[in-house]
């Protein structure tokens, strides 16, 4: 219930605006930080966790930035809207497993929101939309800034933030960008990519994260190293790589409009056909078929479509979402009819 | 029985979900459980990985010395824990697997050597004091074995001095630094 009224709201990593929509969906930032003398969440007990989950959530919620904030403890909600918080981004998988003395709280427009007890006690994370990691780190320094003057965290000069996981020691900044790359998926390219990528020092994952298949044409990448440089430096690395495979991209759309014209525009309408057409569709012909679409807005092939809903759709078509806006619970047949229904509507813009 | 996901291959990952008393049940091949991400590989990794890093030879064991501390005294996680689970557990065990973890942070981060965000100043001075003065305790505890070993009983007792004072010192400032854990 508590969650409910997100359902209406668009998240700002959504919006489908910011340098580089056309390509990149959405930028993020996230910091790593524990408490100082106080056993990591997974080794804590019970009554330990407890009471970091209180004094933590009572700290997040006495800052500027997350002081109309909505806390949400894990043990408290049902297990759809465990999931639908997952479909947003707003907490991991980890988060979903173990609830208990765990809590997740929310920021205006999903901004900002901060995870509490998950494998390390406090999880800032940033959301924009478009290329915007610049922004994303400018905001989550704030936060944590402010966090500092109420916690006193777990640092040592040589080794920075001391983390649970130690490939998340140092900086404990996870930078990471969602990109849309059908083209590069289309002309073979990109296992050539994610290979450079990879040998770089980035991961590249799917929408999401850890462990998902890359559906929608959708890479999420994300610098690994954390120890060694500045935040600065690690985003600015980061950023030039995204900016290669921007390049990439674009690349690979101007060939295939070039070569084949007609078999691109072809997928694109057919894609466009199928989804204001079918009256039963599962996620991953959903997902597969709205990345079609939105190459087809992207490159104007598709005008009179907004870029924001087909964005929308891309996460109000996943199964709690859709649970949550019919208000019951569905089964997986069901819920193939209602996604249909929502598609249809949406894309003829009802 | 055929995979609900393809319908093309033999269903060999048979998953059931029950949410708000709904059984949903799936069978799966094993290719679409692993697209599907499900939990059946979800934990694989991390720590397998991590051991495989972190196998490094602990401080050879001086002979007379302390024994190697493979405990961490905040928290009583032991570095064979650690490789287990691939998490630790808590700062301090930082410190106290030092001799292994600087080269495994070096192998996952091509660095051990801090260069980003630190705290204010002030908080800063605190932290380094508390480094300053764990380190200073491992040298005196160090140097009263070898006094010890030598029968330099004068020597050993000015230390023997010297580690209580530290202890204590420890001791104040950790609770000032509870103080400040959470305002």
């Amino acid at each position: 219930m508590k969650v409910d009224h997100l359902i209406r709201q668009t998240c700002e990593w959504l919006r489908g605006t910011g340098p580089n929509s056309d390509i990149v969906m959405s930028s993020r930032v996230r910091l790593a930080r524990n408490l100082d003398k106080y056993p990591f969440s997974h080794w804590a007990t019970k009554k330990q966790e407890k009471e970091t989950l209180e004094r933590l959530e009572e700290g997040v919620l006495s800052t500027e930035y997350m002081k109309n904030g909505l806390a949400v403890r894990m043990a408290e909600i049902d297990d759809v809207d465990k999931q639908f918080l997952l479909e947003r981004h707003l907490i991991s998988r980890e988060h979903i497993v173990h609830p208990e003395f765990k809590s997740v709280v929310i920021g205006d427009k999903e901004v900002v929101n901060i995870m509490i007890n998950e494998e390390d006690h406090l999880r800032i994370q940033v959301m924009q939309s478009g290329f915007n990691l610049q922004e994303c780190w400018r905001i989550a320094n704030r936060v944590d800034d402010a966090l500092h003057k109420r916690a006193q965290f777990a640092f040592h000069p040589d080794w920075g933030y001391l983390t649970a996981c130690p490939t998340n020691t140092g900086t404990g900044l996870r930078a990471s960008v969602m990109l849309h790359l059908p083209s590069l998926v289309m002309t073979k390219q990109i296992s050539r990519v994610l290979q450079a990528i990879t040998k770089l020092g980035m991961t590249a994952r799917g929408l999401y994260g850890e462990g998902t298949e890359a559906e929608g044409n959708f890479f999420q990448i994300s610098n690994q190293v954390t120890l060694g440089s500045s935040e600065e430096d690690i985003i600015d690395n980061l950023e030039r790589i995204i900016r290669q495979v921007i390049g990439h991209e674009e690349n690979a759309r101007k060939t295939i409009m070039k070569q084949n014209r007609e078999m691109l525009q072809d997928k694109i309408w057919r894609s466009n056909g199928t989804l204001k057409s079918a009256h039963i569709i599962n996620t991953k012909e959903t997902l597969g078929l709205l990345s079609m679409v939105r190459l087809g807005v992207d490159m104007g092939i598709l005008a009179e479509i907004d870029r924001r809903a087909v964005n929308e759709l891309f996460i109000l078509t996943q199964p709690a979402h859709l649970q949550k806006i019919e208000g019951r619970i569905l089964s997986s047949a069901q819920r193939d009819v209602k996604r249909a229904n929502l598609i249809r509507r949406r894309l003829e813009g009802r | 029985m055929l995979c609900d996901e393809c319908g093309k291959n033999k269903a060999t990952v048979h998953l059931t979900e029950i949410i708000n008393e709904q059984i949903t049940k799936l069978n799966l091949c094993e290719g679409c459980a692993k697209q599907k991400g499900s939990d059946v590989e979800q934990h694989f990794g991390i720590a397998d990985l991590l051991a495989a890093l972190s196998d490094v030879e602990q401080e050879p064991a001086v002979p007379g010395a302390a024994p190697p501390k493979n405990k961490c005294p905040q928290c009583g996680l032991t570095y064979e824990d650690f490789k287990k689970i691939g998490r630790l557990g808590c700062g301090e065990c930082y410190g106290a697997f030092k001799v292994s973890l600087l080269p495994l942070l070096k192998r996952i981060h091509g660095s051990n050597q801090h260069g980003g965000k630190s705290p204010s100043p002030v908080a800063m001075k605190e932290v380094k004091l508390s480094v300053k003065l764990a380190e200073e305790l491992d040298a005196a505890k160090q140097d009263l074995l070898k006094a010890v070993k030598k029968e330099e009983f004068e020597e050993a007792a000015t230390l023997r001095d010297k580690i209580k004072f530290l202890e204590k010192k420890i001791k104040e400032q950790q609770k000032t630094g509870e103080k400040g854990g959470v305002a």
